[in-house]
């Protein structure tokens, strides 16, 4: 990366969730860096926490959810200590959010320019009429719609063109961090692969950092350049995309990229056995660790840091060593 | 012999309302047999509106066809009574796409293994019930005691979608319908209810139909496919050639757009035009005609009849009308098993 200063700063953020049964720690000290231009893959199973690091990043954790640690920067602007007001004219201006099935969240009973307008007068009361029409022009544009879908109601449109009404809203302002979760979770693959096109193109424009947050890994490999594996709210593995599917190092990351299914591999099938753990009565040190297939003692008790590899990688996981070596086998053996 | 399952000529035309003369053909004159003595697994595949769900209601007889009949082992199944209509439902089974909507979340799970066997009089005793849930829970790879027991809320939709499959299996059906059945499953888990599928097919000798947009997991399981398009047959065949050579501009974009989890394989350059576009389109020529980037202008005029491309595989594009014509009704020749 030629940018030297990171453009979104997560660090040991930390969400909980209180329920009836008990406290469930949901996201578990996540820490993440993201440049300019970068697109980051969150991956994981349902549950692993990948939502809830997006809406914490966007403070829009409900009860009996709640924020209980760690600070987010995009640029130098502190998310975390904003207050209420200034959070609420940050989101879209600063970070947008892409929610998932978000082609549903449109009003219904509203033509797209409305709900466009309403968005740029929270933020910018005093842009002229003409200028705000011109902004929902160039979005509607740049997500290769034409003009006259302003007029229309969301029912009029395809779901693959709601779904990108919904980019052109997120981009409006000019985000510096768009999160999309799940955008194309509920379309065919060429809509899909549309839609992803439309967000590459707007992200190169505006040099935003883009989330994609998801388990579609296939969409992973062809659209972004660092994928973050998750596993019960914590991160265990984020790598330059070609690394991580070439040579994952983490064994929950070297399962996931194992159960997928290729031209290449007709026929075999390899899931994950077990299942995800609660994140209530989440297991002792590395939560992986009665799925593991290499799991040894230290992993029952001591749970493993994401380490940041000299290679850039950052891994956790006790298999590897500081210099991201397999230095821990003999001690497996032992075990 | 008998086929178990014969589509002929089936037509499904949805109108809108008394007085609206506008009609949407969901399915446009499809024919297919699925044979008894040769259990295979078919992906119908499409996407959204190309009238793939419309197939598994039409089969499963939710809804009735507009044109044509629907055999179930050469009997129209409109007019099954009696225990005939018995027998087939209990010999035709689904699995559909939500793993949470088809449980009542009051009972617990046993409930809906439980039910069936009442209904279709499976078990005489109590212990002997017990047992076919415990087989057909085993057979899809859950211990009993992790399920048996539990509500719905308490189980991992992967759990919950493999207990779909068990309550299916537990009737020993000779059908399964299954619509979409991993596609709100996270991946890790996908490859194991494919693997559960795979098996009732190899192993209890069950004809499967897979319905689905995902052409990765279908390529994993099936033997054959049909693509769809807006309710007609633009390709079939074996699905190794369908999916790694595929004939019909609308295939080839479809494959080309599959996200494959391959660094090295990147996703297509076909240019996609877009589907607004298609406002007025022409129905009386190929539905495709107007996003076909080889569009001609016979293309327009009348539907394209089967050619076929390959050994088993079929396209309905002009582009290959120097290869033999293939009848609508021998369609299923063409899939291998």
């Amino acid at each position: 990366m030629t940018n030297p200063s990171p453009i979104l700063r997560v660090i040991d953020l930390q969400v909980s969730y209180y329920t009836e049964a008990g406290r469930a720690l949901a996201l578990d000290h996540a820490s993440l860096e993201l440049y300019p231009g970068e697109k980051l893959g969150m991956v994981g199973e349902s549950g692993c926490g990948k939502s809830t690091m997006a809406l914490a990043m966007m403070r829009m954790i409900k009860p009996p959810g709640r924020i209980e640690g760690g600070k987010v920067f995009v640029g130098d602007t502190e998310l975390t200590a904003l207050s209420e007001e200034q959070m609420r004219k940050a989101r879209l201006s600063l970070i947008s959010y892409i929610p998932q099935g978000a082609m549903n969240s449109l009003n219904p009973v509203l033509r797209i320019e409305t709900q466009m307008r309403d968005a740029i007068k929270e933020h910018q009361p005093e842009m002229s009429n003409a200028e705000i029409q011109e902004r929902i022009y160039n979005a509607l544009e740049s997500v290769e719609l034409r003009r006259s879908v302003a007029r229309m109601y969301p029912h009029e449109l395809s779901g693959g063109m709601k779904q990108r009404v919904c980019i052109a809203i997120g981009i409006l302002l000019g985000p510096k961090v768009i999160i999309a979760d799940e955008p194309t979770s509920a379309l065919d693959v060429v809509t899909q692969r549309q839609v992803m096109e439309t967000l590459d193109r707007v992200q190169k424009q505006l040099g935003s950092a883009v989330i994609l947050i998801g388990h579609d890994m296939g969409l992973m490999a062809q659209f972004v350049d660092k994928v973050a594996v998750m596993y019960a709210g914590k991160f265990t593995e984020i790598s330059p995309v070609r690394d991580m599917f070439t040579n994952p190092m983490h064994p929950y990351a070297r399962a996931l990229i194992e159960s997928l299914p290729t031209l290449d591999n007709k026929g075999v099938f390899k899931g994950i056995p077990g299942l995800a753990p609660s994140l209530i009565r989440r297991p002792s040190g590395c939560a992986f660790h009665p799925r593991c297939a290499y799991a040894m003692e230290i992993c029952r008790t001591v749970t493993p840091a994401l380490e940041r590899l000299p290679n850039g990688r950052s891994v956790a996981c006790h298999l590897y060593d500081r210099e991201g070596n397999l230095a821990n086998v003999e001690l497996r053996m032992a075990g | 012999m008998t086929p178990l399952l014969e589509f002929r000529n089936v037509t499904k035309i949805y109108t809108k309302g008394l007085l609206s003369r506008a009609a949407t053909t969901a399915l446009d004159d499809v024919s297919l047999k699925i044979e008894d003595d040769q259990p295979t697994i078919l992906t119908v595949a499409g996407e959204s509106g190309s009238g793939k769900t419309t197939l598994a209601m039409l089969l499963l007889g939710f809804i009735t066809p507009t044109r044509g009949h629907i055999l179930y082992k050469g009997k129209d199944i409109t007019k099954l009574r009696g225990e005939e209509k018995i027998t087939f439902r209990k010999e035709v089974q689904a699995v559909f796409q939500d793993p949470f909507a088809v449980f009542n979340p009051f009972y617990t799970v046993d409930h809906l293994l439980t039910v069936p066997i009442e209904k279709f009089k499976l078990a005489r005793s109590r212990s002997e019930a017990r047992d076919k849930i415990d087989e057909a829970l085993s057979a899809v790879g859950l211990r009993p005691e992790d399920v048996l027991g539990r509500f719905p809320h308490q189980l991992s939709g992967g759990q919950r979608q493999r207990i779909n499959v068990a309550r299916a299996l537990l009737l020993k059906p000779r059908l399964l319908v299954a619509d979409e059945p991993v596609s709100m499953v996270d991946a890790s888990l996908r490859a194991t209810i494919l693997e559960s599928l795979r098996n009732l097919n190899r192993e209890y000798g069950i004809s499967i139909i897979y319905i689905t947009h995902d052409l990765t997991t279908a390529y994993h399981v099936a033997n054959s496919i049909i693509v769809l398009y807006r309710g007609s047959v633009m390709e079939a065949g074996s699905i190794d050639r369908v999916i790694r050579d595929p004939q019909h501009p609308y295939t080839r974009l479809l494959i080309d757009s599959i996200p494959w989890p391959d660094i090295n394989r990147k996703w297509g350059q076909t240019e996609i035009v877009a589907r607004e576009q298609e406002h007025g389109s022409i129905e009386t020529g190929c539905k495709f005609a107007s996003r076909c980037p080889f569009a001609m202008d016979k293309c327009r005029q009348a539907p394209p009849p089967l050619y076929q491309v390959a050994p088993q595989q079929v396209a309905a594009c002009y582009l290959y009308d120097q290869q033999p014509v293939v009848e609508r009704e021998r369609l299923s020749e063409m899939l291998p098993v």
